[in-house]
This record gives structure tokens, C-alpha cells and sequence, in this order.
């Protein structure tokens, strides 16, 4: 990793009380980000992807507990204050989420959402806001930009509402853009404008970005580390390049082998990761993949792995038989 | 019984098929001039992005939306012209599984009762009877059905969830199902198993499938032939493997680029789309593709292009195709 780090997350615990029990949605993370560079972090529907960002961010629910520390830019964000999160969120940390029709707010125009944000965090008087807003909006390919400024969420797109989420996250030139399933919610050709737009705007910023997705496709050619989750933990992390040549993980390789390859005939049936992810409320003893891992033997039972160092300290696995052939040749 | 047809006659034929919706003073052209032939025994994938009228086409074909004017030919009959107990006869051979496999299910009622409802609807007197046909379907799908026909939807997940709505549009035996999205809620590992249980049932069945989906990778994963739409019209209709080795219409090239590889070395070409589809309110004179397009001028704003043959099986609706 070049540069220095910007955001390091260090033992990262998160857990949740349920009627259930106890659920541990994040187990034991570290990563690190640095300055101007894009981590992907990748993981299905409930394995701790969101409330690992939520963590970062110092918004969990109310009732979650937090341990391990969060250092952003020199400070511990756990140890900080409500007004000094405040202070920080918006203004160097920044977010945009999945659904941009609850991340706005349905009855203030998009003037008066990107022209607050602008006040409230740099001060500006609302003539020099509302020109950098016009820019902003223009930054992020939104046609006729002084008209939007007076419209409201719902006169707009998906696509275009995604934009405007983007141009509030960006308003403040933010250190570190979190972006949760950015394009989750739009069509395919939106979601590669949206991701075009987000890397554009990353390297011209000289931004750091974490971006969150389920599809390993959308990490593939736009980040430059990826780190997968599993039940609440990373399982495999890894330099971009270094990760797509020789995955390591079973669960890594079985995840990318389900996406079905416009190259494949029709027909063909696909490599299907067989049952479902462990109940969280129930944790298992071994490698939380075993149950579905078709190389697990009796240790993976009775074990967890932890983190082991591949070719490189830079790639990182979770697993007792880690993969030795490339990504590409089928097993 | 009925007369075999012959086999060469398409079991579902859509033809001029038009759907409007009337909001306020507006309407909306959600469906316009379609015409679409699915083969017996053959799978038809239908792509086009949200707001295209791929939902209200499969809706139309089952007669949940009445169309203004068209014809929907299944097995010879024209469903547009039947009404009440012919036409309910009719939906017992046409199956419809939807997106939300949560919200398709009624979370007050129990799995056996979820999936003994069309039998009932269809007359199954014999309790007995449709214990049976319940329990084996549902083995069919993967379920185990002593474990699962007490249950309510609300312990099971989205996976599971679409097998319990896939033995629902099964336990009637019918010719033709109509998947709208049915793996879009899905995440991806339990996306391929819900794709392949379809390809089992199709073959175990002997089904025809019209699959209707936005994910143009997940579409030629299970289709023969495959349809894009865009904004109500038909762009290209061809073999599957022929329409993404070869896309006739720009449309289809730009929906084929904008998909992510997972290959980092493939980098992605900047800015493949260009702007968002217009409102169905207020489509484009001539093509409806022509403000995204690269290759528009003068005469596709103002000459609506016919599907033409392009190649052997493959039509397309453009005047400057790219084959």
C-alpha cells in the first residue's frame, strides 16, 4: 500500500442484542486505507459489510456495543464527541448510501439540502453556496443544475438522486468517501455512470474511497484492494490485481464462479454455493464457511483460521486449505 | 381432450400487443406494438431496464393488465377475448413467479396451505390428493415436506422463500411460466441455485419459459432466444449466443458493455451510457433509443424502425444497425 494510511481499522468488534441473543455483526476486522486509494470491501446480504461502515462512521444503533479502535487522519473516532463526529461527518468523512431516496431529505429542494451542507461545514455565505452548488451538480453530470436546485427529491431519477447524494457527499472535499452499495438500487447503465463518476471524481479529488458492494464485478476494475467479508469477518484481503490472479479463499473463488459468464453457452449450470450463511445468532465453533465449503475437513470444524500471510504480507486468507491453483482454472 | 397442435406452432404468440396506463391527463406507453413468438419447450429472456415494460408485457400476456389492442395467442387461443371461467381455465397452464419472493407470499398462512392454494382454485376436491401433489412438489424444489408445510413464510429466507413460490406455480402442472426477476432480491450464491432449480424444473416439467429480467448476464445464462426492450418497443430478438457475440441494435452493444466483469485486467470503458431513458409519457418521435444513441440523425427521429432480419433468426428495429 503507497502513501500514508488514512483510515485504520483496528480489532473492530460490533454487537448487536437480538430477542435471539447475542449477534456479533462485525468479528475482529482490520484494514487499513490510505490517503487517494480505493478499497472494495465484498460480501452477500448480511455479512457485516454495512455495520462495519456504520462503525466507521460512528453510526451504529443505538443499542449495538463497539470495541476496537477506529483511527481516521491521526484521531481515535470512538473516543470522539457527538459535536466533534459532527464536525468530521460531512466535512472529511463522507457517505453515500444505497437508496438515495431515504438519504435525502423528500421535503427540502436539492438546493436547500447541498446549499446547507455547504454552510454548515465551510462557512460559506448562501451566494457562494449556491454557485459551488451549481458546480457541484455540474460535476456530477446533472443537467440544467440551477433548475434542480429547486426541486425536490422526487422529481428526480434514481440515477439523478444518486447523483445529487454523490455531490452532497463530495461538497466538502471529503478525505474518505464511503459508499455503500452506491448502484445497488439502479439499472446497468446508470450504475456503470455512477461508478465512473465515483472514480473520476476520486482521483481528481486525490480521495480516499471504501466501496461497498455484493458483486465482485463492480470491485474488479475499479479498486485497488479488496477485502472479502463472511459472517462478520474478512476472510481473504488482498491487492485488486493480486486477488482476482490467485484467490486463496474457497469461499472467494466459489462467490466469483456463481456470477454467470456472458462468455458460458446458455444452459450451462452454474457452480451454486450450496445452503446459506450461518444464523449469527448462532456461532459456528470452526471456519464459519465450512458447512458450505466443498474442501472442508474435520479441523475446519473445530477451528477457526485465522488471517495468514499469502505470497505477500499485502494478501491475506482465512482458511486451513487454501486454494493453490490460479483463480481461472476450473477446479 | 383437446387436438395436439402441431409442434412447429409457437405456444405463446404476442402480436401488436399494446398497454397503456392512464395517470391523470397523461398516459403512459408502456407497451407499444409488440409482437413476440415463444416456442414449446423453449426459454425467451426478456431484458430492458427498469420503467421498459417488461413487467406490464409478462402482466398483459396472463391478462392481469387488460391491453388496448393486440392479441395474445397461448396454444391457439386468444386469451385477450376470454373472460371469467375460461380464462382462469386457461391461467392454470400459465404460472407467473414475481421478484420479492418475501412479499409474494402471504406471511399469515402456512407453506401447505401457500402451495394447496391453486389446487383448490383449480377444483382439487380430494384432501388427500393435494397433500401429495403438495408434498411432491415441494420435494421437487428442495425442500424437505414434513419440515416445511407447517411453517410460516417468515422462517424462511429469500432463497428458500422462491422455492416455496416456484412449487407454488408448479403444483398445477403447467405448460408455461412467466418469471418476472425471479433471482434479482436474491444475493449470488443463492442466485445460481435458484437458476439452476428453474433449468431442472424446466426440464423435469417439460416447461416454457418466458424469463424477464434486467441482468442481461443472468438472461443468457438460462435463454435460447433472448428480447431487449427499451421503453415499451422491441430493440432485437435473436439466438442468445448470436445476440451477444454479434448485437444488431446499439441498445443491446450498450447493455452488453455497461455490465461489471469481474476481470480486473478488462478495465472498464469510461462513459459506455450516455444519459437516462426518457419518460414513457412522452416517448421520442421515431426511435425511442435515439437521444442515448450514438448513430442517430434525422431519420430516426422521424421513421419508427420496424424489426428487420439481420441475420438467420436475429431482427433487430434500427436503421443504422451495426450488423
Amino acid at each position: 500500500m503507497t502513501g500514508t494510511t488514512l483510515l485504520s481499522v483496528e480489532n473492530v468488534v460490533v454487537d448487536l442484542p437480538t430477542p435471539r441473543g447475542n449477534l456479533r455483526a462485525v468479528d475482529r476486522v482490520n484494514l487499513t486505507v490510505g490517503a487517494g486509494q480505493t478499497l472494495g470491501v465484498v460480501g452477500e446480504s448480511g455479512c457485516g459489510k454495512t455495520m462495519l461502515s456504520r462503525a466507521i462512521l460512528q453510526l451504529l444503533p443505538k443499542k449495538a456495543k463497539l470495541g476496537g479502535r477506529v483511527m481516521f487522519d491521526g484521531q481515535d473516532l470512538v473516543s470522539l464527541d457527538r459535536e466533534a463526529l459532527r464536525k468530521l461527518r460531512g466535512r472529511s468523512l463522507a457517505v453515500v448510501f444505497q437508496d438515495p431516496m431515504t438519504s435525502l431529505n423528500p421535503v427540502l429542494t436539492i438546493g436547500t439540502q447541498l446549499i446547507e451542507t455547504l454552510q454548515a461545514h465551510l462557512e460559506l455565505d448562501i451566494a457562494a453556496a449556491r454557485k459551488r452548488s451549481v458546480e457541484l451538480l455540474t460535476a456530477v453530470g446533472i443537467p440544467a443544475p440551477e433548475q434542480r436546485l429547486t426541486q425536490y427529491p422526487h422529481q428526480l431519477s434514481g440515477g439523478m438522486r444518486q447523483r445529487v447524494a454523490i455531490a452532497i457527499a463530495l461538497s466538502c472535499e471529503p478525505k474518505l468517501l464511503i459508499a455503500d452499495e452506491p448502484t445497488t438500487a439502479l439499472d446497468v447503465t446508470i450504475q456503470a455512470q455512477i461508478l465512473d463518476l465515483l472514480a473520476r471524481e476520486q482521483r481528481r479529488r486525490h480521495m480516499a474511497m471504501i466501496l461497498i458492494t455484493h458483486d465482485l464485478g463492480v470491485v474488479a476494475g475499479r479498486t485497488d484492494e479488496v477485502a472479502v467479508m463472511y459472517a462478520g469477518r474478512v476472510v481473504e484481503r488482498a491487492p485488486t490485481l493480486a486477488l482476482f490472479k490467485k484467490m486463496r479463499m474457497p469461499y472467494t473463488e466459489a462467490l466469483l464462479a456463481a456470477i454467470p459468464k456472458l462468455d458460458a453457452a446458455p444452459h450451462t449450470v452454474l457452480p451454486a454455493i450450496s445452503g446459506r450463511p450461518p444464523d449469527p445468532t448462532r456461532p459456528i465453533k470452526g471456519c464459519s464457511f465450512s458447512p458450505r465449503c466443498r474442501y472442508a475437513v474435520a479441523r475446519c470444524h473445530q477451528e477457526k483460521p485465522g488471517l495468514t500471510e499469502a505470497e505477500t504480507p499485502a494478501h491475506q486468507f482465512a482458511c486451513f486449505h487454501p486454494i493453490e491453483m490460479p483463480a481461472t482454472v476450473p477446479a | 381432450m383437446m387436438l395436439q397442435p402441431s409442434p412447429s406452432e409457437p405456444l405463446l404468440k404476442v402480436e401488436n400487443l399494446v398497454v397503456e396506463y392512464v395517470v391523470g391527463a397523461k398516459t403512459v406507453h408502456a407497451v407499444s406494438d409488440v409482437n413476440l413468438e415463444v416456442a414449446r419447450g423453449e426459454t425467451l429472456g426478456l431484458v430492458g431496464e427498469s420503467g421498459c415494460g417488461k413487467s406490464t408485457l409478462g402482466r398483459a400476456v396472463l391478462q392481469l393488465r387488460r391491453p388496448q389492442s393486440g392479441k395474445v395467442l397461448f396454444d391457439g387461443n386468444d386469451l385477450t377475448a376470454m373472460r371469467g371461467d375460461a380464462l382462469r381455465k386457461m391461467r392454470q397452464r400459465v404460472q407467473l413467479i414475481f421478484q420479492d419472493p418475501i412479499a409474494s407470499l402471504n406471511p399469515r398462512r402456512r407453506i401447505g396451505d401457500i402451495v394447496a392454494e391453486p389446487l383448490i382454485i383449480a377444483g382439487v376436491k380430494d384432501p388427500q390428493k393435494r397433500h401429495q401433489m403438495v408434498s411432491d412438489v415441494l420435494a421437487a424444489v428442495g425442500l424437505d415436506p414434513g419440515l416445511v408445510m407447517g411453517r410460516l413464510p417468515h422462517e424462511f429466507s429469500g432463497g428458500q422463500c422462491q422455492r416455496i413460490s416456484i412449487a407454488r406455480a408448479l403444483v398445477l402442472n403447467p405448460e408455461f411460466i412467466i418469471c418476472d426477476e425471479p433471482v434479482s432480491a436474491l444475493d449470488v450464491s443463492i442466485r445460481a441455485q435458484i437458476l439452476n432449480l428453474l433449468e431442472e424444473m424446466k426440464a423435469r416439467y417439460g416447461l416454457t419459459l418466458l424469463f424477464i429480467a434486467h441482468d442481461l448476464a443472468v438472461v443468457k445464462a438460462v435463454s435460447d432466444r433472448v428480447a431487449v426492450m427499451y421503453l415499451g418497443r422491441l430493440c432485437e430478438v435473436g439466438p442468445s449466443e448470436q445476440l451477444f457475440a454479434k448485437p444488431a441494435h446499439p441498445y443491446t452493444a450498450l447493455l452488453i458493455e455497461a455490465i461489471p466483469v469481474p476481470d480486473p485486467d478488462m478495465r472498464p470503458a469510461e462513459a459506455v451510457a450516455v444519459g437516462e431513458p426518457p419518460s414513457p409519457i412522452a416517448p421520442p418521435s421515431g426511435c425511442r433509443f435515439r437521444t442515448r444513441c450514438p448513430r442517430a440523425d434525422a431519420r430516426c427521429a422521424a421513421e419508427v424502425p420496424e424489426l428487420r432480419k439481420v441475420a438467420a433468426g436475429q431482427y433487430a428495429a434500427c436503421h443504422y444497425p451495426l450488423i
